[in-house]
């Protein structure tokens, strides 16, 4: 059942309407979600704006408003600037990343017969960690500078000589450290999704292409399967992408929030972060917030349109 | 005919030989875990590869547990007490609100419905710095409500719940209805029990989402007291005050109960994957 299909209208049967014990039980259910997000979601973004607009230096009360001079100085801050890149550059590698990766996996597991529970279930298990501790073993083990890192001795096996990964600006080993720490972490909750996307493909479809002389393997992906998944894709690059622009945790456990490592590739959260809660700057804090999310409203509007036109032809 | 049962046998077992590197490949963080947390420091930094721990030093997590300096057991507690009242306050606040955004006529449902939609728009993640301004006011700092309440309340959810119960059969509804029953008692003995799948699906996602969670806590609680398992790993990794095979030794003790309640729950949290995407 897709979401789209079941926005009806929910029944509304006249004589009830306006029926006094009705109104009373409504509000009453209502009421702690409606106050709950009221107070922990709308009052924020009202006060938030308000405070961007404000010199909110050490204070979280709105007072001194400067207009929109932390909107400017924040544009024209290289290290905010370079944050956006960075984030752009992140997005760049593992949205379409995690698409195949999890897509390619939900191919593999959905045809593997008898070992499909046991796959399924080995892929999705990452999904119970969390990225301190992917972060922990990502940054202390598997890619630890040393030699004695597991990656840095496997390439010994190969001759080759230590390499610092975090550590080191050129070549940029850090993304590779960062990309397969959240690739681990999320291609089995993708590929969840993408195994039931394949599920609800009739099996006529198939054999109606078969009959037509589609042959199995890639003509069969790219002219029945991939179009069948349409509104699967659309759904796993969306949540992707977002989430990925709200990248953290990783960045600020295997590179820190402050000092050369961080440097490398620090994302917007982790900037934001510093800003407001080590310079205690919440004007500008408050700013940045909105400008990120005005970015994240305009790159999904983007991809919208991509996929949107890729459906036209 | 024999060519292609020959192509596919091949691509059998290629496809099985992928899926079993795979599977490898996937388990070495867990083995990589368990191995260091029952090495002595020097076996990990040696450059001499260890397989198997031998003998294991379960010791690691005696010394974890005594080490005064690493508040793990408080980690833990706290970790255990904000999930449990966010998974029980999410899905209750979430089903009532689904309910009668669903099912209660009342003048100004879609002003709420509607009010509700664009609070899902907003992307939550960056909106910490200004839900810090407002927690700081409220004197929520440095407590456990102050990093459970913003946790318990989720758009999401309640659009979820009440595109459940959309789909809930209204002659159920209005036989209880019939026989008397108020909207409270028709949510409370006739819808929450037959609720069991969707309250199973979002409460073990909210779960594991809140044992996970890490910027919020972070920005939160900034006094030991009321660091979760997650701030207290982070402080070890980041700030590097213990020693290695310890730290392994609490990434187990962190990531065990979650791989558990996984493992015994994955139906569950399958149909919530699911659920999520809109494929439910």
């Amino acid at each position: 059942m897709k979401l789209t299909r079941s926005v009806s209208k929910p029944r509304l049967s006249p004589s009830r309407r306006g029926d006094r014990s009705a109104t009373l039980a409504f509000w009453v259910f209502v009421a702690p979600s409606l106050i709950g997000l009221t107070v922990f979601t709308i009052v924020p973004i009202v006060w938030g704006f308000l405070l961007s607009l404000s010199h909110a230096q050490n204070t979280i009360r709105v007072g001194q408003f400067v207009g929109l001079a932390n909107y400017g100085d924040l544009l024209t801050d290289e290290a905010f600037l370079r944050s956006l890149k960075t984030i752009l550059v992140f997005a760049v590698f593992i949205v379409p990343l995690t698409y195949a990766v999890s897509l390619g996996l939900a191919l593999l597991v959905n045809r593997a017969g008898w070992g499909t529970p046991f796959f399924r279930t080995v892929f999705f298990i990452p999904s119970a960690v969390s990225y301190v501790v992917a972060a922990l073993v990502w940054k202390v083990s598997l890619f630890n500078g040393l030699s004695f890192g597991v990656a840095n001795q496997m390439i010994a096996g190969f001759g080759a000589g230590p390499i610092a990964w975090i550590g080191t600006a050129s070549p940029p080993w850090y993304w590779l450290v960062l990309v397969t720490a959240r690739l681990w972490l999320q291609v089995g909750f993708f590929m969840i999704i993408f195994l039931a996307g394949l599920q609800e493909i009739p099996r006529s479809i198939y054999e109606a292409a078969e009959v037509d002389g589609a042959r199995p393997g890639w003509p069969m992906l790219r002219h029945i399967i991939l179009p069948q998944l349409r509104s699967t894709t659309i759904s796993v690059l969306l949540l992707n992408l977002i989430a990925a622009f709200q990248a953290f945790d990783e960045f600020y456990n295997i590179l820190g929030a402050t000092g050369a490592n961080a440097s490398l590739a620090r994302p917007p959260l982790v900037y934001l972060y510093s800003l407001a809660l080590s310079d205690q700057d919440f004007g500008r804090g408050t700013a940045g917030a909105f400008i990120l999310t005005a970015v994240i409203f305009a790159v999904t509007l983007i991809q919208g349109r991509i996929i949107g036109f890729g459906e036209a032809d | 005919m024999k060519a292609q049962s020959r192509h596919n046998l091949l691509s059998q077992t290629l496809r099985y030989g992928l899926l079993i590197f795979l599977v490898v490949l996937f388990l070495v963080p867990f083995y990589l875990i368990v191995r260091n947390a029952l090495l002595t420091d020097r076996q990990i930094t040696s450059l001499r590869w260890v397989w198997l721990p031998a003998p294991p030093q379960w010791d690691n997590f005696r010394k974890l547990f005594a080490d005064p300096a690493a508040p793990m057991l408080t980690g833990l507690w706290n970790s255990a007490v904000i999930a449990t009242i966010t998974l029980v306050l999410q899905m209750l606040f979430s089903s009532m609100a689904g309910y009668a955004l669903a099912r209660i006529p009342a003048r100004g449902r879609n002003a709420v419905f509607f009010l509700i939609l664009s609070t899902l728009m907003i992307p939550g993640a960056v909106t910490f710095v200004p839900s810090y301004a407002v927690m700081a006011y409220l004197g929520g700092v440095n407590t456990r409500w102050g990093i459970i309440a913003p946790g318990v309340f989720s758009a999401f959810s309640i659009f979820l719940f009440r595109q459940f119960y959309l789909r809930f059969p209204t002659e159920i509804e209005e036989a209880g209805r019939l026989d008397g029953l108020s909207y409270f008692g028709v949510y409370r003995h006739l819808l929450l029990p037959n609720s069991t799948s969707i309250l199973m699906a979002l409460g073990v996602l909210t779960f594991i989402g809140s044992w996970n969670s890490f910027l919020w806590p972070l920005v939160i609680g900034q006094d030991p007291s009321a660091w979760t398992v997650q701030v207290v790993l982070s402080t070890f990794l980041t700030a590097q005050t213990i020693n290695l095979s310890q730290l392994f030794a609490a990434a187990v003790v962190s990531v065990a109960p979650l791989v558990v309640v996984f493992l015994l729950m994955q139906r569950y949290i399958v149909e919530g994957a699911k659920f999520a995407s809109g494929k439910e």
